[in-house]
């Protein structure tokens, strides 16, 4: 067991890829000498060299273009982009190419390309980067996503993406990469199943499901409920495509309330697809409707007032009194 | 580079055309717009001081083979038209007229060689022994590729315009790669040396059209390869017309001049003139397989006839403009040539027809006999590994199925 913070298991985790595996190499924009914009890759061009840690060109669309042909040549390719609002010169290749190739081939061709993104705000940052654009990306068929809250899931969780056969998005909570927590490098703890959802504080009044950073939120406010003498048993789903629902009803068979959180608007998101599948799975076993809290329908809004517009303890507990006030 | 002719309809008429090469001419200090061709329209052979050379090798075999070749892409073609016409297929995209600019090129490149075509390069696929009838699976509607690019080195069609670039560039930094580590390992173990026949190098071809060159992908792609020297050759072919559009709303210059201000060379060749684009590519190849590099082709050609069964050149364009081409046509100067120089005769010809109809005949039997996908086979596809939210929409469509299968077989029992 040793302490890290997120952005450091995220770079242990990419030295322990590189290392067992001569194909991976990793891609993205000042990603070598500086080491990242946040620093995730930091030393490893000076351990790997700058074939393997590759400074591309300023060309999303090149990154993850380029990824699919190393890819479709046997290669591993780990791309970072720099921020969140910064993949969408790159979202046709993702969506029209990186996610249909297995498909369109018969199965023939695999396109193993990991794309790393840092996502959400609570940094206090500029125009396009701070945004939550998941549910973007888990609409579409082909691509796995992923979100990790911790660093001993940071550290593992990158090398299953890595591993894993299909394309991998894997949505990195920025403004978490410096919590600090035990990483156990010998053992990932993990069944077959690497990308289930967590139950991380068990409760039996009501359910929170939250992944990335609002999972620190969302053990927050349980605390504060239970100082109210409210049990509320939380969620860290981790996988946002495919998204693990047999932990997620069991939950909610348990306690009969169920609160979805995130970042991103709430207007067609991932908290939609959940209530909808949770009423689906669990109806009788809902004591009230499933609660979303999330994001406004706007465009991400400026530093100065994004605290009022990121869900937070408060948020989160106004959504549990109406649950429990049915 | 010594070329004989100029281009007489890029544009709409040489005032445009002599404007753009004054344009171009002044932004570059050099002279603009040459083209390398070497099998005039009237079937005679010129030299040129690069590409001669290349054109020597040619024995009468292959330039024989050429002219089959183009034959029956073109017989394969109409055929596939025809199906087109008669409810066959979904759609189709014709590739008249440019037959010498894809038999040329595909037939320069290497079994080791991998390519990547945009919807239109079924000359290429027919040089890299993708079997034809599979190639019509896409346009029938019964798979959205079709054959197994591992088999041939001839990669899925792709309809998101200029999509295939950088995967082109990518899989071409991953030849490079793979070269790096069969030396690095060579260097390691020197006494394996010699003893095994090293891998013979390889490079990669991507084809997409004038229109597309307007696409954000082929710019990041050009500066990918340059940045990171990729053997891979770029190969425009401009045919002039981008559905309705021309060439004109593209770029103010030669297409085959932008390779210059991403540092590489930039080659224009006559798009029907196969030998000329056979050396030329041929050429350019070699150059990327030695490790000097990305170049960019652009063949100049024509789409003589409708971009696709869905279009009406007559909306956009003159039919002048057609005839003028069909001047040019690339079957006809090879089979001047073959005849003038007593490489090729009657009987030749009359093979090659005689092959044509067999093809066609093959490709219409095999067309009506494509299988339509179980579309279990998508549940299958979507992802390489095991996905819950797959397989439960999977279980419920199999219940939902066999409800139906239920309800049939007492229908069939007169229920
Ligand atoms: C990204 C994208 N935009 C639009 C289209 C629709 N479209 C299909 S073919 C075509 C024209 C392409 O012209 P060009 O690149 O010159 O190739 P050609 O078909 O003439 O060979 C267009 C606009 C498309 N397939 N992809």
């Amino acid at each position: 067991m040793t302490t890290m913070t997120i952005a450091k298991a995220i770079n242990e985790g990419l030295r322990a890829t590189l290392s067992n595996n001569p194909k991976t190499l990793l891609m993205g924009e000042d990603i070598g000498p500086l080491g990242g914009v946040y620093r995730v890759t930091d030393g490893l061009i000076k351990e790997f060299g700058a074939d393997r840690v590759v400074d591309t060109p300023l060309a999303e669309s090149g990154i993850i273009g380029t990824a699919i042909g190393l890819a479709l040549r046997g290669y591993l390719p780990v791309c970072e982009i720099q921020f969140d609002g910064f993949v969408f010169p790159g979202f046709n290749q993702i969506t029209t190419q990186l996610a249909k190739m297995h498909a369109r081939s018969n199965g023939n061709l695999t396109v193993p390309v990991v794309i790393r993104i840092p996502y959400g705000g609570g940094i206090g940052s500029i125009e396009h980067h701070s945004e939550s654009p998941e549910a973007l990306f888990a609409h579409t068929a082909g691509l796995r996503i992923i979100t990790p809250s911790n660093p001993h899931d940071a550290y593992w969780m990158i090398q299953q993406a890595v591993d894993c056969q299909d394309p991998v998005i894997v949505f990195e909570p920025k403004r978490r990469y410096w919590l600090k927590g035990e990483v156990d490098t010998e053992s990932s703890g993990l069944a077959e199943d690497p990308f289930k959802a967590h139950v991380i504080r068990e409760g039996t009044d009501a359910t929170v499901v939250v992944y990335g950073p609002l999972v620190p939120v969302a053990l927050a406010a349980a605390n504060a409920a239970a100082e109210d003498g409210r049990s509320v048993e939380v969620i860290d789903l981790r996988s946002i495509s495919p998204i693990d629902f047999d932990t997620v009803t069991d939950s909610v068979k348990k306690t009969g309330r169920l609160i979805v959180a995130h970042e991103a608007p709430t207007f067609g998101g991932i908290g939609g697809e959940i209530a909808a599948r949770i009423s689906e799975r669990a109806f009788h076993s809902l004591e009230a409707p499933v609660i979303r809290v999330g994001g406004f329908h706007m465009p991400y809004p400026v530093a100065k007032v994004e605290e009022d517009y990121l869900p937070d303890i408060d948020r989160i507990l106004e959504a549990l009194d109406r649950a429990l006030a049915y | 580079m010594g070329a004989t002719h100029l281009p007489s309809t890029e544009f709409d008429g040489t005032a445009v055309d002599d404007q753009l090469e004054a344009d171009a001419e002044a932004a570059q200090g050099q002279p603009a717009t040459e083209m390398v061709q070497l099998l005039g329209p009237d079937g005679k052979l010129g030299t040129d001081p690069v590409f001669t050379e290349y054109a020597d090798r040619l024995d009468a075999g292959k330039l024989r083979g050429f002219y089959s070749d183009m034959a029956a892409i073109r017989r394969f073609d109409q055929e596939a038209t025809a199906l087109q016409r008669q409810g066959q297929l979904a759609l189709w995209v014709p590739l008249t007229g440019q037959e010498a600019a894809q038999i040329g090129s595909g037939r320069a490149s290497q079994p080791q060689d991998y390519i990547f075509p945009t919807y239109r390069e079924h000359g290429v696929a027919l040089t890299r022994n993708v079997d034809l009838a599979e190639l019509l699976r896409q346009f029938r509607g019964v798979s959205n590729g079709g054959w197994n690019p591992k088999d041939t080195n001839f990669h899925l069609y792709t309809l998101v315009l200029a999509a295939q670039t950088p995967h082109a560039v990518g899989y071409a930094m991953g030849i490079q790669r793979d070269q790096q580590l069969a030396e690095a390992r060579a260097a390691e173990n020197p006494q394996v040396e010699g003893s095994q026949p090293a891998e013979p190098k390889a490079a990669v071809v991507v084809y997409f059209g004038d229109g597309a060159s307007s696409e954000g992908d082929v710019h990041e792609s050009m500066v990918f390869a340059a940045s990171y020297n990729a053997p891979v050759v770029f190969f425009c072919q401009n045919n002039h017309w981008a559905i309705s559009v021309p060439t004109a709303v593209q770029t103010r210059i030669p297409l085959s001049n932008r390779a210059k201000g991403y540092g590489f060379p930039g080659i224009r060749v006559d798009g029907n003139d196969v030998i000329a684009v056979h050396a030329v590519t041929e050429w350019a190849l070699e150059h990327a397989r030695e490790g000097k590099g990305p170049v960019l082709i652009e063949a100049f050609t024509y789409r003589v006839g409708a971009h696709t069964t869905a279009d009406d050149p007559t909306k956009y364009r003159e039919s002048s403009e057609e005839e003028l081409w069909r001047a040019k046509d690339p079957l006809e100067r090879l089979e001047k040539y073959l005849r003038t120089e007593g490489l090729a005769g009657d009987a030749f010809f009359e093979q090659v027809k005689a092959d044509g109809n067999e093809l066609a005949a093959y490709v219409r039997k095999t067309t009506h006999d494509l299988e339509t996908p179980d579309i279990r086979t998508a549940f299958a596809n979507t992802y390489v590994e095991a996905h819950p939210l797959v397989a439960e929409e999977l279980a419920w469509f199999e219940e939902y199925s066999a409800g139906f299968a239920g309800e049939a077989t007492e229908e069939e029992a007169g229920h």
